[in-house]
């Protein structure tokens, strides 16, 4: 029988959470409640004397200090009360901790049908409020029906002596596994089942598929191992191998380019393989940091003689627009498993997050799945979970509001580690099976979370989208395998590691499978979380926090004996051979066979159409704009802009300092709230090295031209790098590009061709920009259809695009630490120069947004004019002669100046007139112009020569002083003053918009 | 020099443990990372050191309280060989997690510990928490705390004011007022939230960062040899790590005086601790 205990905190305590539910519950919806306080349950579904659960009661969940509990309801008094737990199957984390405490303190061991379920009680104290009102808070604060559910008592109809019941969410599915055959006798036959099976696959793959099933010699084989036509799991190895997430089929498409303006015609075959590949292995020949790219979960590069760091980024969109705590909290875990399974295993050391949303405040009539408000709500939190429970500090991130994401929002998750060059005298970047290897799956075990999550991200959310590949990151599972992996890696065990993210094993045991040549699976040896899984739904879940590692025989008992220490689950499921084939069984029936090299043979490439249209042609052009007459209110506004203004409670949300090697932190300046350009760790400890890491999202200017989208925001990762002390010369970028669907359609996508030809533009720019600023792409990913389909004010539906979207996170290696700059200007009398020329380059400007214009000059990259730039301002740091370095990005130079003066808690007086310009002589545009390139750096007076000599012949000039009188003052070109403003009144501006989160 | 051997518990979602041991390295101890499951099965023997560190991070999750369910376990499996290692003049240090570990196994405030008419056992009685942050959320930031400099505690010597970062969702002390009489009258309250001037931050926001009763940010056992805080020493172990050090920087280049840099005063902590088991 199960038991249920209530715990909440003694009368007289404050309780936090339940304040924080009062206040969302007023500021979202203007619902007004007294008082609401929070029982935590506990249910035990574990066959427990009384004497026990009186132990497990006083022991482990109940503070005599702080709490009261009771194993009937207790008896607190409301009006209203909402009870929220977890649907059957959904990862209950605070469960399964709370069995392994039962276990140590009773000292026995739980049956496998025996489990702990946690879930809430909210007991609300408010007048006249109705049950709308609480079927409200349930469902759009306390829960989310994807993963939860709720029950709403009023206080009337609520049996003090029952209270909620029992409620124990088991799953329970009296199944048998079965393996399925499918007959492929006709195409349509084999797309009626893709259909009705949800397997995604492409029409183009089908006949292909059916001629290997057809072969001769395949039959032969098959029937020799008991089989005919393909089973479910091939075919759904097949599928989850093919879908676009796995095997990027857009980015290796081939793609037929026209310029309707002029009428040339390219084609272009994989824009992966031209715009990516081909600049990256060249600048891997150039640069001896480059140690390992393109291959494997992360991209490598050196950091000290001993050392090399490893980097990539993921999304994770389509989960966390439905569920978005626990779709960005899954996201930031499982990007933190492609370093530990990037060469033989790397230690984990700093995180970056993205996040694209709908205005916070967002009222119109489209319907999202979740409210913009909500969904960053969870996000952050998600991503709070994830990255501070995992111990890795999060250090940088940014967030774009823009109603394109309503559709679907954008989570961005970037992850660094590092990794020893070598252990035992091999390097730890090269990894491989071998026959005879046996295959080891560590970590959490298999259900059928996750299942079709691949294909599901592969598609246009719709209303029919598959809720089940919602998951719930687990950071304290992973948090132990990741230190269990470590130590493994450093005595030698481990050959070969992969992680189990998209495609579950049918990926990382299918790709590792390649290193041998073949493998055997058992797949009955597999972990379950519960019995009744078909061998197809064990081979592909997605169930987290697992990895797949190849160990050698002889290491195998070592191997466990510290899996076991350290308390993570290690299991034999197979051995890496050289047989050519893909070999499931399962209690020694074959239920998969298949030849690896099938994958790689004769699938079509994907067909793309693009087809530019000019600006002009698509109707922008530069708004006829006299200039303003009160810049004092123009750069409040500008400041209090969403996109603009702090953002302080998402920062301090995130443990940014632990690890202990925090050299410059998010947040900058005397009291520590204005962002840095970037981050700098220290990620040795004993070492005056540090790693400096920075991301750029400028989404707006894809509105005139992805091509210049793309190099702006390179321009402005390496920037951010460059403005805390980096050098040009070792600098790794990585690309997550976030794309509305491109194939085009007269109904469905009718500007399909032009999000392609976006797309061409996009990486042909990428292509560029890398070359010129010798950027080597150490690692990134593709997530293309961010589309969602939106309910309307009268029950059309609307298909709600993105932007245009790319991500560049930049990373490089700083000698000396103790070189690094801030942001913040510093001392009264220096000198305030800009480096790098303003030009008339408004073009979907902040400044513009603001008025209600897109226009049409969008900022460009002057690639050569910036390099030397970089260098000069590297040259002078690496100097010790500056005392604050700041890019100018999003706002321009009025809103950068301000941050600079905000963070230093000084004043600064400047000259328009002086600030370096090429064609501009209007102060508006110099003030909020966004041209890349550029920075803000103050100087101490006596310096003044030795850095005239750096920048010497460079476009670049001192514009004022920075002033103990703490106000901004700009004076215009013609001289006369055109703005003064207070530091704490711009500063107020600034912070207002979000000042009452936290 | 006597060797001064330091553990640092690990494993099971702790997280400080790799700057822990190297605060305590610079500090002149030979630190040992160990996992705590080395510790209970006796495979790692705790009278082979004489400062132990429950160090930060999320035990468990922090599911069922932050450091709920690592208090129980050592509470089963080590029991009294804490009360013996302490005894025995070993130290016990408590950051951040490790704090409401040592909270929750009832080793702080730690009033009846070592008395003759009680029992080891139930002598470890929990008597103060860690609760919820006030604004409840997660925080990190850094604090200045006032340092009692007439606490009996070991670590905090020679200390009257230091800054460090704070980086948790349940660091509210809170006990009952005369409980908090009791260990202020014992001079057990270590550290306290405070201004820049070193005066009390008197619950205000966020200098109080999470809502502690009378400012509590650390507490020492009337031994002064287990001491448990909220901040964080072992991240301020470079000068790098102080939020203003690329001002001070600068300031001490415009003195052309090359001493006064951030100093690390995280470290002393450590240095107390391996200064006092080597005069023992």
């Amino acid at each position: 029988m199960p038991h249920r205990l209530e715990i909440t905190l003694k009368d007289e305590l404050f309780d936090a959470e339940g304040e924080s539910v009062r206040k969302k519950a007023k500021s979202y919806f203007n619902i007004n409640i007294k008082k609401i306080r929070v029982i935590y349950v506990v249910t035990i579904d574990a066959d427990l004397s009384d004497k026990q659960l009186e132990k497990i009661q006083t022991e482990i969940f109940t503070n005599p200090v702080t709490q009261v509990s009771s194993f009937l309801p207790l008896d607190m008094d409301f009006d209203w009360s909402i009870w929220v737990g977890y649907r059957p199957g959904v990862k209950d984390n605070p469960g399964s901790t709370a069995v392994e405490a039962i276990e140590d303190v009773l000292g026995i061991k739980f049956k496998s049908s025996e489990a702990v379920y946690t879930s809430k009680r909210f007991c609300i104290k408010a007048e006249n409020l109705l049950l709308e009102d609480m079927e409200r808070i349930a469902g759009e604060l306390l829960s989310n029906d994807i993963i939860q559910q709720k029950k709403i008592y009023k206080k009337q109809n609520w049996n003090s002596q029952k209270g909620i019941g029992f409620i124990v969410p088991k799953v329970m599915l009296n199944h048998t596994p079965t393996v399925t055959t499918i007959p492929v006798d006709t195409d349509s036959c084999l797309e009626k089942i893709s259909i009705e099976r949800n397997l995604a696959l492409n029409s183009g793959d089908i006949p292909v598929i059916r001629a290997y099933f057809q072969d001769e010699k395949v039959k032969s084989e098959r029937t020799e191992k008991g089989l005919s036509d393909p089973t479910d799991i091939e075919l759904e190895y097949i599928s989850q191998a093919r879908s676009d997430h796995c095997n990027h089929n857009t980015f290796q498409g081939h793609f037929v380019y026209r310029d309707a303006d002029t009428g040339a015609e390219e084609e272009i075959n994989s824009l992966f393989k031209t715009c990516i590949e081909a600049p990256t292995l060249l600048l891997k020949e150039k640069k001896d940091w480059v140690i390992s790219v393109l291959w494997d979960n992360a991209g490598v590069g050196r950091f000290d003689e001993d050392h090399n760091y490893v980097i990539t980024g993921e999304t994770h969109n389509s989960p966390s627009n439905m569920e978005a705590y626990g779709g960005a909290i899954t996201g930031i875990v499982g990007v933190y498993r492609d370093p530990l399974g990037t060469g033989k295993g790397s230690k984990l050391v700093m995180g970056g997050y993205g996040f694209c949303v709908g205005n916070r405040d967002y009222n119109g009539p489209l319907v999202p799945k979740l409210h913009p408000r909500r969904l960053l709500d969870g996000v952050i939190e998600g991503v709070r979970d994830g990255g501070n429970k995992s111990g890795i500090p999060t250090t940088f991130g940014q967030v774009i509001f823009n109603n394109c994401y309503l559709g679907k929002c954008l989570v961005f998750v970037t992850a660094i580690g590092i990794m020893p060059a070598k252990i035992q005298g091999m390097p730890a970047h090269l990894k491989k099976t071998c026959p005879g290897d046996l295959i080891i799956m560590c970590g959490g075990r298999v259900g059928k979370d996750g299942i079709h999550g691949v294909t599901a991200s592969s598609e246009i959310f719709s209303e029919s989208t598959p809720a089940g590949h919602v998951q719930i990151g687990d950071p304290y599972t992973q948090k132990k395998m990741h230190d269990f992996i470590l130590e493994a890696a450093n005595e030698g065990l481990i050959s070969f590691i992969t992680d189990n993210g998209g495609g579950g094993l049918s990926s990382s045991i299918g790709e590792s499978a390649l290193f041998s040549g073949g493998c055997h699976v058992e797949l009955e040896k597999v972990p379950l979380k519960y019995e009744g899984l078909d061998q197809w739904e064990i081979w592909i879940s997605e169930s987290q926090e697992r990895m797949t590692v190849a160990v050698n025989p002889e290491n195998v008992n070592r191997f466990l004996e510290l899996s076991k220490l350290h308390a993570v689950e290690s299991t034999v499921i197979g051995t890496y051979t050289d047989s050519g084939k893909l070999h499931i069984t399962y209690d020694n029936k074959t239920c998969a066979y298949i030849d690896l090299k099938f994958l790689a043979s004769g699938f079509p490439k994907w067909e793309f159409e693009a087809q530019w249209q000019p600006p002009e042609k698509r109707g922008l052009f530069e708004p006829v704009l006299k200039e303003p007459a009160d810049y004092n209110r123009l750069l409040m506004d500008l400041l209090s802009r969403p996109n603009i203004c702090s953002k302080e409670w998402i920062s301090r949300q995130y443990d940014h300092e632990v690890q202990g090697g925090s050299v410059i932190k998010p947040l900058a300046g005397v009291r520590r709230d204005v962002n840095s350009d970037a981050a700098v760790i220290r990620p040795l400890l004993d070492s005056k090295k540090g790693i400096a890491f920075a991301q750029a999202l400028l989404p707006f200017y894809s509105k005139i031209d992805a091509w210049h989208m793309t190099q702006c925001t390179v321009d402005e990762a390496v920037r951010r790098l460059i403005a805390v002390g980096a050098d040009l010369e070792h600098i790794g970028g990585v690309d997550n590009f976030c794309w509305p669907n491109i194939a085009y359609h007269p109904k469905d996508n009718p500007d399909g061709k032009f999000k392609a030809a976006q797309l061409v533009h996009s990486c042909k720019a990428l292509k560029e920009i890398c070359l010129a600023y010798e950027i080597p792409l150490l690692s990134g990913k593709d997530s293309m259809y961010v589309d969602g389909n939106l309910k309307g004010a009268y029950g059309e539906m609307h298909k709600v695009s993105a932007l245009e979207t790319l991500q560049f996170s930049a990373v490089s290696v700083v000698d000396d630490i103790n070189k690094c700059v801030s942001m913040d200007i510093k001392i009264p009398g220096d000198s305030v120069y800009i480096i790098g020329d303003t030009r008339n380059e408004s073009g979907a400007s902040e400044y513009y947004e603001h008025l209600g214009y897109v226009g049409s000059n969008v900022p460009e990259v002057h690639l050569e004019e910036s390099a030397a730039l970089y260098k000069a301002l590297s040259a002078s740091i690496k100097k010790g002669i500056i005392a604050s370095a700041h890019g100018i990005y999003r706002g321009g130079l009025g809103v950068h100046l301000t941050m600079t003066a905000m963070a230093g808690e000084l004043g600064m007086n400047i000259n328009l007139a002086d600030v370096p310009c090429k064609d501009v002589d209007r102060n508006d545009v110099i003030l909020f112009s966004e041209s890349s390139g550029r920075f803000i750096i103050t100087v101490n007076p006596e310096n003044r020569q030795s850095l005239e000599k750096i920048f010497k012949g460079l476009s670049w000039a001192c514009i004022g002083e920075v002033t103990a009188d703490k106000r901004l003052i700009i004076n215009g070109v013609d001289k006369i003053k055109i703005a003064d403003v207070k530091v704490v009144d711009l500063k107020k501006a600034w912070q207002e918009p979000f000042g009452g989160l936290i | 020099m006597k060797e001064v051997k330091a553990l640092v518990l690990s494993g099971y979602g702790l997280n400080c443990d790799y700057e822990t041991a190297y605060a305590l390295e610079l500090a002149g101890a030979t630190a040992v990372r160990v996992h705590i499951n080395s510790l209970v099965s006796g495979m790692v023997k705790l009278e082979d050191f004489q400062i132990m560190v429950f160090g930060g991070g999320f035990s468990w999750g922090d599911d069922h309280g932050a450091g709920v369910i690592q208090a129980v376990r050592i509470k089963t499996k080590l029991g009294d060989n804490l009360l013996k290692f302490v005894e025995n003049q070993g130290l016990i240090l408590g950051i951040c997690n490790g704090f409401q570990t040592l909270v929750n196994l009832g080793l702080l405030p730690g009033f009846d510990l070592f008395k003759k008419d009680i029992k080891p056992q139930s002598s470890m009685k929990r008597s103060v928490a860690l609760i919820n942050n006030d604004s409840g959320n997660f925080r990190d930031q850094w604090v200045n705390l006032k340092i009692d400099s007439d606490s009996p505690c070991i670590f905090t010597k020679d200390l009257d004011f230091m800054e460090l970062p704070v980086r948790h969702g349940e660091g509210k002390f809170y006990s009952d007022d005369l409980t908090i009489r009791h260990l202020i009258d014992g001079r057990q309250v270590v550290a306290r939230y405070a201004l820049p001037d070193g005066s009390p931050a008197e619950k205000k926001f966020p200098l109080n960062p999470n809502g502690s009763e009378y400012d509590i940010a650390g507490i020492c056992d009337p031994t002064g040899r287990i001491f448990g805080l909220m901040p964080h020493p072992e991240a301020f172990n470079h000068p790098t790590n102080h939020p203003d050090w690329t001002l001070n920087r600068e300031k001490t280049k415009r003195k052309h005086n090359a001493d006064s840099l951030t100093s690390v005063s995280g470290i002393k902590i450590f240095q107390n601790a391996v200064d006092f088991i080597r005069k023992i």
